[in-house]
């Protein structure tokens, strides 16, 4: 009867490992049904509510390729899963900036044009940009502006004069949101200051940093997509952030404005590109080519609000939409707006260390932390010896010793190690 | 033999989750980026000990509130008749099943400036209160999430106590006080010891807790280890520099928990 149920479990365990290995093969295994990893934003796609088309099933439906689509919060966070090696992409979407770092890291594959014949589509105002010069690596994808959303009930000052400043302004201390992101965040402080968003000098940075310390004890809360829930309900009054989140935030409580102040913004583009390693990569190009087909390409835009580089499917949009000019500005206002590169590692380095100092708050004593912990193993010791009532004990050793001249130092150190 | 074998599962299991990834944090803590040996990363985790301090008090602090609102709680359960204790437990329980993203979310609407106790407030004519984003909503939060860890273990205990011990203590002439201080709460030690455990340590290292109701400045360890991970300032090798020396520090007040948890119950095996 043992043996019987031994064998059981020694079934039931074989079972589970075969399952494993078989899930494993799975993948290889069909490769007349192939499935591409596509990683994008949250919210920016269109998947079938609210009237359009579920582009991924579409494309399933019109090629058979399936598509295995997952989300990322921010470029940051998309770019730890690609450099730790643990996720495998056949198409990302990034931002400006952070193409630049995954071309200059050599992460991105050279697309093949001839198999993606939509691109002529793609306005060429948006193409060969500063993150990506001789655009080998990225086809456009949306693209927007940063800007201030302000609650009018709250704020006084008349909307065409509203500018960077503002979120300095001690009067709405406590109801400015800001950036929990240290480039946008930083790129705001700079913009203020005058300087360009890409600066390489240091001081710049630094500049920029002591005053978004000085802005700290204004800030309500430094958050991302909270600042929907926050603006929508009147928690705040003055919060940065893109420009297609217009539609949602203004459609959830008409007193919130866009204002893209007219000393100059940040402008992003978020371009599809292919991963190094990608094992479908002419999968991945036909994919990049059907969401550049006017139809699907103006469904993600009515879907996400965000402005479409896309020459027909802005053709095709809404009369007011188009004419609005927070999703489509006037020329004056994107060639006063600045894109992201990617800034030297030592930069980089140099404003994480900033940021957290921000967010923090200041300086940090180091001496502190190594009092903690040292003093957390006296207090460990101590006890032992007072558990074992040996606490008075090594004290009145310690001081016969100390009397006699001899090493007190070595005595009570011996007597610690043997007790504990 | 035989019983050696059936941990064979959790043996792998450990192995690969827990052993694996313990090395790898050690090997990452101890380079840097071009995987060059180098101490540099420890020397900079210095530089968050003020993160250090506010986590641990906040997780001390929320640890001490719980004790204060848990002790009693366990005591009255372990009072009331057993038939009802389990409805009291269930009753207890009931919030963690919920998710716990949820449950702190909700908080947010209740303590916002335009939140439920200042609504209330406000159409009392009492003014208002800001608590959301600063330390006390932090604080409230831990409290809410982890009373039920202090709450279970103290009640386990007090209620394997044997009467009969209570009952000799009183035929001894021990009023109710002297009762407790002298019986009853020398023996719920253990208890007391894994509840504040289960307390501090999770409260010690949370992120999101901090996140959504300290309002991003009132940064903790976690919140610190999840930017060098998952965040806007990716540097592994610093993030887990920072997990070995939480992780110290926690071993290190395990450890003075413990010696008062063993002694204790040597004691009360000498006493049977």
């Amino acid at each position: 009867m043992r043996v019987k149920i031994k064998r059981c479990n020694f079934l039931f365990i074989s079972i589970l490992f075969m399952c494993l290995l078989a899930y494993g093969c799975d993948i290889n295994r069909d490769n007349d049904n192939v499935t591409i990893n596509v990683c994008n934003w949250g919210e920016y796609i269109s998947n079938g509510t609210y009237g359009g088309v579920n582009v991924n099933s579409l494309f399933t439906k019109e090629t058979g390729i399936k598509v295995n689509y997952t989300t990322f919060q921010s470029n940051e966070e998309l770019f730890a899963k690609m450099s730790g090696n643990g996720a495998a992409y056949d198409v990302i979407i990034p931002s400006d900036y952070m193409i630049a770092r995954f071309i200059e890291n050599n992460m991105l594959e050279k697309l093949e044009f001839k198999n993606i014949p939509n691109y002529h589509l793609i306005d060429d105002n948006f193409k060969n940009r500063s993150y990506d010069e001789n655009n080998e690596f990225s086809v456009p994808y949306t693209w927007g502006l940063m800007g201030i959303f302000v609650n009018k009930n709250m704020v006084d000052e008349p909307v065409d004069e509203i500018d960077w400043n503002i979120l300095w302004n001690e009067k709405y201390s406590n109801k400015i949101l800001m950036f929990d992101n240290s480039r946008d965040a930083f790129g705001i402080s700079l913009m203020r200051l005058g300087y360009s968003i890409n600066t390489v000098n240091l001081s710049e940075w630094r500049k920029a940093a002591e005053e978004l310390k000085k802005q700290r004890p204004l800030i309500q809360t430094y958050v991302m997509d909270q600042i929907y829930d926050k603006m929508g309900n009147g928690e705040a009054a003055l919060a940065p952030y893109y420009s297609g989140d217009a539609g949602i935030m203004v459609k959830s409580n008409p007193n919130i404005k866009f204002v893209v102040p007219k000393s100059g913004t940040n402008m992003f583009i978020d371009a599809m590109c292919i991963p190094k390693g990608s094992d479908h990569k002419k999968e991945a190009e036909e994919y990049i080519n059907f969401m550049c087909r006017t139809d699907i390409a103006l469904a993600n835009s009515l879907y996400t609000n965000y402005s479409t580089p896309h020459k027909g499917a802005y053709e095709n949009l809404p009369e007011d939409i188009r004419s609005n000019d927070v999703f489509y500005p006037g020329d004056d206002i994107i060639k006063n707006s600045e894109v992201f590169v990617n800034l030297p590692s030592e930069i980089n380095q140099e404003i994480n260390a900033l940021w957290i100092q921000i967010k923090t708050g200041g300086e940090n004593n180091p001496w502190i932390l190594i009092a903690i912990i040292v003093s957390g193993m006296v207090l460990y010791i101590l006890v032992t010896l007072y558990k074992k009532n040996m606490f008075w004990e090594v004290v009145k050793m310690a001081s016969i010793k100390f009397k006699d001249g001899n090493v007190m130092e070595f005595t009570v150190g011996t007597t610690i190690l043997t007790t504990i | 033999m035989k019983t050696q074998r059936i941990i064979f599962p959790y043996a792998v299991w450990s192995l690969l989750f827990t052993v694996l990834p313990l090395i790898l944090m050690f090997t990452l803590a101890f380079t840097d980026s071009s995987e060059k040996l180098t101490i540099d990363n420890f020397l900079q985790v210095g530089k968050y000990s003020s993160v250090f301090v506010r986590s641990m008090w906040l997780g001390g602090f929320s640890t001490l509130v719980c004790f204060i609102i848990g002790y009693p709680v366990a005591y009255f359960i372990s009072k009331i008749h057993v038939k009802n204790q389990g409805l009291v437990l269930v009753f207890m329980m009931i919030p963690m099943w919920m998710s716990f993203l949820l449950r702190t979310y909700a908080w947010i609407t209740i303590l916002e400036n335009n939140g439920l106790i200042n609504t209330f407030l406000r159409s009392l004519g009492l003014g208002e209160i800001r608590i959301i984003n600063t330390q006390w909503a932090v604080i409230i939060g831990m409290v809410y999430n982890f009373l039920p860890y202090m709450v279970f273990p103290i009640y386990s205990v007090l209620a394997k106590i044997d009467t009969k011990i209570i009952e000799a203590a009183q035929d001894l002439g021990a009023n109710k006080q002297k009762v407790f201080s002298k019986v009853i709460f020398p023996l719920s030690i253990p208890g007391v010891i894994s509840g504040i455990i289960m307390v501090f340590v999770p409260s010690v290292s949370t992120f999101i807790i901090s996140k959504m109701l300290g309002g991003g400045s009132n940064l903790l360890i976690g919140d610190l280890i999840e930017m060098q991970f998952l965040g806007t300032t990716y540097n592994p090798n610093l993030g887990s520099a920072i997990s070995l020396v939480l992780m110290v520090i926690i071993m290190i007040c395990m450890g003075i928990m413990n010696k008062f948890d063993s002694e204790e119950e040597k004691r009360q095996a000498i006493m049977m």
